[in-house]
């Protein structure tokens, strides 16, 4: 959780991902959906970075670029100064281990024939040299690490609810010791009752092992608890990145202020008393995004630049970056 | 039904008295309604709050005979809409009153829309069937209601499928598609879960506008503590089947008086304070269904429980004129509420 210690774990380089449309008998390429285009930012380590954006905004291929589950199309991934671009192999195997990823839909990213235990000693099958009764004991001592029965290894995964599940998935994700989560949408699938055990536990197992989280997520409130640092992406492009206090105390992108006015507040009071900024219309397709600052279709204070060129990526305040013309 | 009058004494456009839904299934009874009573007055919103398997839902596709049955079977009560009593009216009157008198909307703009035929005529089709419009007339009106929605360029989106608008413009059809024969009550149920948070607020910002203009009565289905603190005047809160709390918006958010609807609220971090250093949770799962509740559903999870919540199931009785909740513990005084 400390951010003075300002060691990059992670460092992405203008990091671009676009799939390409193709079409026609030939498969032929006729353009190509940007769904990052250009993100650099440091996670720190120890941190949890939160990466927040409406569907769509790229946020979840960042994070799986990030773990090389694809490969980006530009730009550079460092993992503890290593560049780790364009490692293939035995190489790319070695790092492998030590980032991990915890997934949305806790009934989807369990395979349902196979066993809670088979399913938390697989990446110790596949990665490491434990056997027999010592990787039984670390399944269970992983089970119990996320708050589970140790006793359940020979359950189905259909046997659990949506919240027990999501903590095998956990399970699965540190058996081998990670320093580098991405966690997409941990909670999104999740009740709200449940939704709050599940990040306490995330916080828990952060401070026990020193773990470093890229906590993916549409819920800007969820973000504002579990993050030091947030950065808000629209159209493949981060907007604006801060200390959470920061950004949520003086947002500089209109459209951070638009997103933080637009999250309703469990306050009768103060709900009828806000200005919501309301923003027009759709975000536009990331196959064809516009001129200039990507947000200028739906912009309330655009003006004539914002059409034409692309707004800098630009440090206001320490910490504090953000991409637009107008803010200062 | 307790005498509440907090909200003045305008009509009862709905009263619904004792609920219960019952699904039959391999397993065993699936009690997933079980003795629910509101009502709802002209022009007032009504927040239903609670988790998945609350029985928020099913209470209202109930209402509207919406329930597959079998397996489903509403067991018990009476829901008075007008002079009828919608449990009890045939197939063929309630669907006059579906779609007719009572609008409903959806959560999954994307699934609730039918995707072989353009948007003009699944908007027409009610204006058609209900209100026994010719086809010309059906379809000016059908113009106006999109315009009304704030779709634009609506003579020609008419002619379009659903697949042609983005998320939150098939939610806008919806809309259009539920006010098109001026009903005196909107359902939605869970309209804005599926969107994203400025389309979200597009969309309140739609419903509370249509709400003066046209003045219905509506019922918001929700999971979300903070989209119904903005908007409604009353909410009530349910688990296992059950309502637990209810009282007007101000009360309720203030001064949560059951365990449940304090633990949902501690649960829900802010995005306009400072961060907790913990969520307070609720610990355990939500309750198994498959037996009638014999003693409070919470008491399980509850971390006030004492020896009557694990025997007898409290019963919503009002604790000041703006609030009812079905507790035996009392908050506030730390001490059992009732004498036994």
């Amino acid at each position: 959780m400390s951010t003075n210690n300002q060691e990059a774990l992670v460092r992405v380089t203008e990091l671009k991902k676009h799939f390409p449309i193709m079409q026609g008998v030939f498969r032929r390429q006729v353009g190509a959906i940007k769904a990052v285009d250009g993100v650099t930012f440091d996670v720190y380590k120890g941190e949890t970075l939160g990466l927040v954006g409406e569907s769509g905004c790229g946020k979840s291929t960042t994070g799986r670029v990030i773990l090389r589950l694809y490969q980006p199309t530009e730009g550079r991934i460092y993992f503890e100064g290593q560049e780790i671009t364009n490692l293939q192999g035995d190489r790319l195997r070695k790092i492998r281990p030590r980032m991990q990823m915890i997934f949305q839909d806790p009934h989807a990213c369990l395979n349902p024939r196979m066993t809670v235990g088979s399913i938390v000693s697989e990446p110790l099958d596949e990665h490491s040299v434990v056997k027999g009764r010592e990787k039984k004991k670390r399944v269970e001592e992983l089970l119990s690490l996320v708050g589970l029965n140790p006793a359940y290894t020979n359950r189905y995964p259909h046997e659990f609810s949506g919240g027990q599940r999501q903590r095998i998935g956990i399970a699965r994700a540190l058996a081998l010791n990670p320093e580098f989560i991405v966690c997409d949408e941990p909670i999104a699938a999740l009740d709200v009752s449940i939704q709050a055990q599940v990040v306490n536990l995330l916080e828990e197992l952060q401070n026990e092992l020193g773990l470093t989280y890229l906590f993916i997520s549409h819920d800007l409130s969820m973000i504002r608890h579990i993050s030091d640092r947030v950065a808000v992406m629209y159209l493949g492009k981060i907007m604006e990145l801060a200390e959470h206090t920061g950004l949520y105390n003086e947002p500089l992108h209109p459209y951070t202020q638009a997103l933080l006015s637009a999250v309703p507040v469990a306050d009768p009071l103060l709900e009828r008393q806000r200005k919501r900024i309301i923003l027009q219309g759709d975000v536009p397709s990331p196959a064809n995004p516009p001129k200039g600052c990507p947000f200028n279709t739906r912009c309330p204070v655009a003006v004539e630049q914002c059409f034409h060129i692309q707004p800098e990526w630009r440090q206001l305040r320490p910490g504090h970056w953000v991409a637009c013309h107008l803010a200062e | 039904m307790s005498g509440l009058t907090w909200s003045g004494t305008k009509p009862k456009v709905l009263e619904v008295n004792n609920l219960k839904t019952h699904f039959h299934t391999q397993e065993g009874t699936v009690h997933a309604v079980n003795g629910v009573s509101f009502y709802l007055q002209e022009g007032e919103m009504l927040g239903v709050v609670g988790e998945s398997g609350s029985g928020k839902s099913v209470t209202m596709m109930s209402l509207l005979q919406l329930i597959p049955m079998p397996p489903g079977k509403i067991a018990a009560g009476q829901a008075i809409f007008g002079e009828d009593d919608l449990l009890k009216i045939s197939p063929d009157e309630m669907r006059q009153v579906r779609g007719g008198q009572i609008g409903f909307i959806f959560q999954d703009p994307m699934t609730s829309l039918n995707p072989v035929l353009t948007i003009g005529k699944q908007l027409t089709e009610s204006l058609e069937t209900h209100l026994g419009m010719t086809r010309d007339v059906a379809h000016k009106r059908a113009v106006d209601l999109l315009q009304l929605v704030g779709i634009p360029m609506a003579e020609s989106r008419l002619k379009d499928y659903p697949h042609q608008f983005s998320g939150g413009m098939r939610q806008r059809v919806m809309i259009a598609i539920a006010l098109s024969c001026n009903p005196q009550l909107l359902i939605a149920d869970e309209p804005t879960t599926a969107l994203d948070v400025t389309i979200q607020a597009q969309i309140i910002a739609l419903i509370q506008r249509l709400r003066e203009e046209l003045g219905m009565a509506i019922i918001w289905i929700t999971h979300d503590l903070g989209v119904v603190a903005g908007i409604a005047d009353r909410v009530m809160v349910m688990y296992g089947g059950l309502i637990v709390e209810r009282a007007d918006v101000i009360t309720l958010y203030r001064s949560p008086q059951h365990p449940y609807t304090q633990g949902l609220l501690g649960s829900l971090p802010r995005v306009d304070s400072d961060r907790a250093e913990r969520l307070t949770n609720i610990k355990g799962q939500p309750p198994n269904l498959l037996t009638e509740p014999a003693s409070c559903p919470f008491a399980p999870r509850c971390p006030y429980a004492y020896e009557r919540c694990h025997q007898e199931n409290p019963q919503l009785l009002p604790v000041s004129d703006k609030q009812e909740v079905a507790c035996w513990w009392d908050i506030e005084q730390a001490r059992p509420r009732y004498e036994y």
